[in-house]
């Protein structure tokens, strides 16, 4: 019994054998991944930064109800809204404090025109909170960035809505 | 006394009541589109479908059939249901999806009654009918693809307002609510059409899309534009006065409020005072300053003033509270002159019973015969015409008019134009006069037109004397009413702030609480200090100004043309510096060395009520003992012109407010024009 030990000790076994791990996984593909120029899959329900989309001609989806600013469980919507120059119901104010948002998704759940959508983009970290209280145009800029991706990730998850 | 079961509950209800009140009674819930308990029965939604035991094998419509002795009414069986989702079904056939749009969204009968007693979702694929919207004015939006036909707003037009301005058009799928010829409904109750529309037919043009209802913040209050106190209830958000609304109170207002007290709130957020200015000596023009220099300012002016010189005047919409600090702190200072009709009215303040509106509002309904002496009910006070247009309807009364002939909605009879047609009335043969005699009911109601002119107390005595020769004062009846324009009129006269021997022109110092009146008449060298909400016309002479606060920013008690004491509930806060009006005061008293024997707002109530029991208890309507008032004098040939010209424009919050402005130029000034054109 000692003398195990102490051959093992001596022909440093551990250390053979962790070495030996380690040369297993060089040979296996990688899972860390080189971000951010490279990055990980995400799903098509992911709940990311927020975004105000629009119709194909243009026209802001927003009507207004204020159905999200009601469910927030956060308090982080506020909006405020009056008839524009048409006689049509919209938005004159419309913000996301994303310092209190939780992403629990329920505003885009409450939409009754998906208007308010949590996109993919996650990566909007910024340097001071202010950057973070989003307004209307920077939520409609959003909305044009990212319709593309916010529209496909919607068509997919149709059928279950 | 007819006896029925419920759902297993009895009810003994009175004759003919319909089911559907019998199960009010109990706390049973029928849905209902079309019926409401202030208006007849049409019976045209079928929402309130009920099954009768031993009847007909079919449902019954609970609002349109009386109860019936030992009927058994059933309201929860697979009968009703299917009834109940039957027509929730049609009703919603073309009823539009744009609830997220619509601005009755969540305070809506047919969205709460899809939600609880329809089907969860639609058999119907053809394309649904689409309305064209009218144009209803500068108050009502209308989108009437949304409208189901019920006719309540019909219904409040003829049987309420008195007024067919909108009626049903065409039949059968192509039926339209419509008021024949395009124009505004230009009645002064016209907001009732929309608290009673039970979906978002008709709203409000001035709250269009501002607010939801669940974000708002209910305050439980009472309108102070005019001497009813009509019970309203305040919606706020985030300090903003969103909309005014009515509550009900069947003494006062039943479940209405003219359009004034409705659609005046924009005023609200426009021309406030938000900080102390006190005017440049030199320059003339008006400065910012702080409380400190405003306060210091008006203590040496008021103390180098004679007490003979100073004068405090009240205005239309000033609080109990700072009238009585107001008159507590000009004692302090060894006197001065206190003084509430603005408008000039002059009468015997001697007695509560000439200066009350003493038959009660509600009372008013049981009237037969009426007398209206410079009064126009229908602007001045629109709850106590409605009443009146119920006597008339109800009870076939008799209405004579005194004054200026004035659009009143039921028949009238001009007896004259003068105080002399009212000496004259005395002894008159004419039919009204004979039916005012003979009326078991009879009114007088003097209005402030009447009492504007120099023969106020000759005119006020007169108003006496035909009570007596009438009998308009009886035992169980007091006939004798007056009808004030200004919700703090009653409680300035309550305690003590009128002044009969004082002429303010002679004032060197005027203390302007609220008052916005012409003041070009003001004594050129007089200081003139304002405290109120509004830059107004008080404000335009003031060399200091305080910033008050108006009737949504302050917990204060105001007393009703009927003599009922009432109280406003804070809502939101004053706007910048602006303070409630009795703590002004009573800082300004500290400055004076004569401070103000109260910290507290309850200190200050404890005082009032000391002196003046009736304000202890609120909402109760005194009954003052008939004695005899005015001073008899001679009286004028002038014709009795109408306290107010343009109703829209009556104090400092309608003058500032859009809505307001739009009323004037679509119902006043647009009427005047057609007048003149029709004159050529």
């Amino acid at each position: 019994m000692l003398f195990d030990q102490i051959a093992r000790s001596f022909l440093l076994a551990e250390i053979v054998k962790g070495m030996g791990l380690t040369l297993k996984y060089m040979f296996k593909p990688k899972v860390t991944i080189n971000y951010p120029y490279e990055k990980g899959p995400i799903s098509p329900r992911f709940r990311g930064e927020h975004a105000l989309r629009r119709y194909p001609n243009g026209e802001e989806r927003c009507i207004a109800c204020k159905l999200c600013e009601a469910i927030c469980p956060a308090l982080a919507i506020t909006i405020e809204a009056e008839p524009r120059d048409d006689g049509s119901r919209r938005t004159s104010r419309y913000d996301i404090d994303m310092t209190k948002c939780i992403y629990c998704g329920l505003c885009q759940e409450a939409c009754p025109v998906d208007a308010i959508v949590e996109g993919p983009n996650f990566e909007f970290a910024a340097e001071t909170r202010e950057e973070l209280y989003y307004n209307k145009e920077k939520l409609l800029e959003n909305g044009d960035r990212w319709e593309a991706q916010i529209a496909a990730n919607l068509a997919v998850e149709a059928p279950y809505r | 006394m007819p006896k029925l079961t419920i759902n297993g509950i009895e009810v003994e209800v009175e004759q003919g009541t319909s089911i559907i009140q019998a199960a009010e009674q109990i706390g049973i819930e029928i849905p209902r589109f079309c019926y409401h308990d202030k208006l007849s029965v049409p019976a045209n939604c079928r929402m309130c479908l009920v099954e009768v035991e031993g009847g007909p094998p079919k449902p019954v419509a609970s609002c349109a059939m009386a109860c019936g002795e030992g009927m058994v009414v059933k309201t929860d069986t697979e009968m009703v249901h299917k009834a109940r989702k039957g027509v929730m079904e049609f009703l919603l056939i073309n009823h539009p999806l744009d609830c997220p749009i619509c601005d009755q969204g969540g305070e809506c009968d047919l969205q709460d009654q899809a939600v609880a007693y329809g089907y969860d979702r639609s058999r119907y694929h053809e394309n649904k009918r689409a309305v064209a919207d009218k144009e209803l004015g500068p108050l009502i939006k209308t989108t009437m693809t949304r409208c189901i036909q019920c006719t309540r707003c019909v219904r409040l037009g003829e049987e309420v307002a008195g007024v067919t301005e909108l009626g049903l058009m065409h039949r059968g799928e192509d039926v339209e609510i419509d008021t024949f010829v395009e124009k505004a409904v230009s009645s002064e109750m016209s907001g009732n059409m929309i608290d009673v529309c039970p979906v978002g037919a008709l709203t409000s043009k001035p709250y269009e899309f501002k607010a939801r209802p669940w974000e708002l913040s209910k305050t439980e209050s009472i309108d102070v534009h005019d001497a009813v106190g009509s019970n309203v209830r305040i919606d706020a958000r985030g300090g903003e006065v969103m909309r005014v609304l009515p509550r009900l109170h069947e003494e006062i207002n039943e479940e209405w409020i003219s359009d004034k007290t409705r659609f005046a709130y924009d005023g609200l957020k426009k021309r406030r005072l938000d900080r102390p200015w006190i005017k440049n000596e030199k320059t003339g023009k008006l400065e910012e300053a702080d409380w400190n220099e405003a306060f210091t300012l008006i203590a040496e002016k008021m103390k180098s003033r004679k007490a003979d010189k100073r004068a405090f005047i009240a205005g239309d919409m000033i609080d109990v509270e700072a009238m009585v600090a107001a008159k507590d702190l000009a004692e302090a200072i060894g006197g001065a002159a206190l003084e509430c009709r603005i408008d000039g009215a002059t009468f015997d303040t001697s007695s509560r019973s000439g200066y009350l509106f003493n038959t009660s509002i509600a009372a008013t309904e049981e009237a037969d015969a009426i007398l209206l002496v410079g009064v126009n009910p229908r602007t001045e006070a629109a709850m106590i015409n409605a009443r009146i247009l119920k006597a008339v309807r109800h009870n076939k009364a008799k209405v004579g008019v005194i004054g200026k002939a004035c659009d009143l909605n039921y028949a009238y009879d001009h007896i004259g134009t003068t105080a002399k047609d009212l000496e004259a009335f005395k002894t008159s043969k004419a039919a009204f006069a004979k039916a005012f005699k003979a009326a078991k009911k009879p009114m007088i109601i003097l209005g402030m037109g009447a009492l504007q002119g120099e023969d106020g107390q000759a005119v006020h005595a007169l108003a006496h004397e035909i009570a007596k020769t009438y009998k308009v004062v009886k035992p169980e009846w007091n006939g004798f009413n007056m009808l004030h324009n200004a919700a703090s009129r009653v409680g300035a006269l309550d305690v003590g702030f009128a002044q009969d021997d004082f002429y303010i022109g002679d004032a060197s110092f005027v203390y302007l609480l609220g008052a916005d009146f012409d003041t070009s008449f003001l004594n050129s060298k007089a200081f003139v200090v304002y405290q109120g909400h509004h830059g107004d016309l008080g404000a335009h002479r003031a060399d200091v100004i305080l910033p008050g606060a108006a009737y949504t920013e302050k917990t204060a008690l105001y007393v009703n043309t009927e003599g009922r004491v009432q109280q406003t509930l804070r809502a939101v806060m004053p706007p910048g510096d602006a303070r409630e009006d009795w703590t002004i005061l009573r800082a300004l008293s500290a400055f004076l060395n004569t401070p103000l024997p109260y910290n507290t707002h309850q200190q200050l109530r404890d005082r009032i009520v000391k002196e003046w029991a009736q304000f202890g208890t609120l909402d109760v309507v005194p009954s003052e003992t008939w004695e005899a008032f005015g001073k008899k004098g001679k009286v004028s040939k002038d014709v009795i012109a109408p306290a107010y010209e343009n109703i829209y424009m009556t104090n400092a919050i309608c003058r500032a407010s859009e809505t307001m402005k739009a009323c004037t130029q679509e119902f006043f000034l647009s009427k005047q024009e057609d007048m003149a054109e029709a004159a050529e």
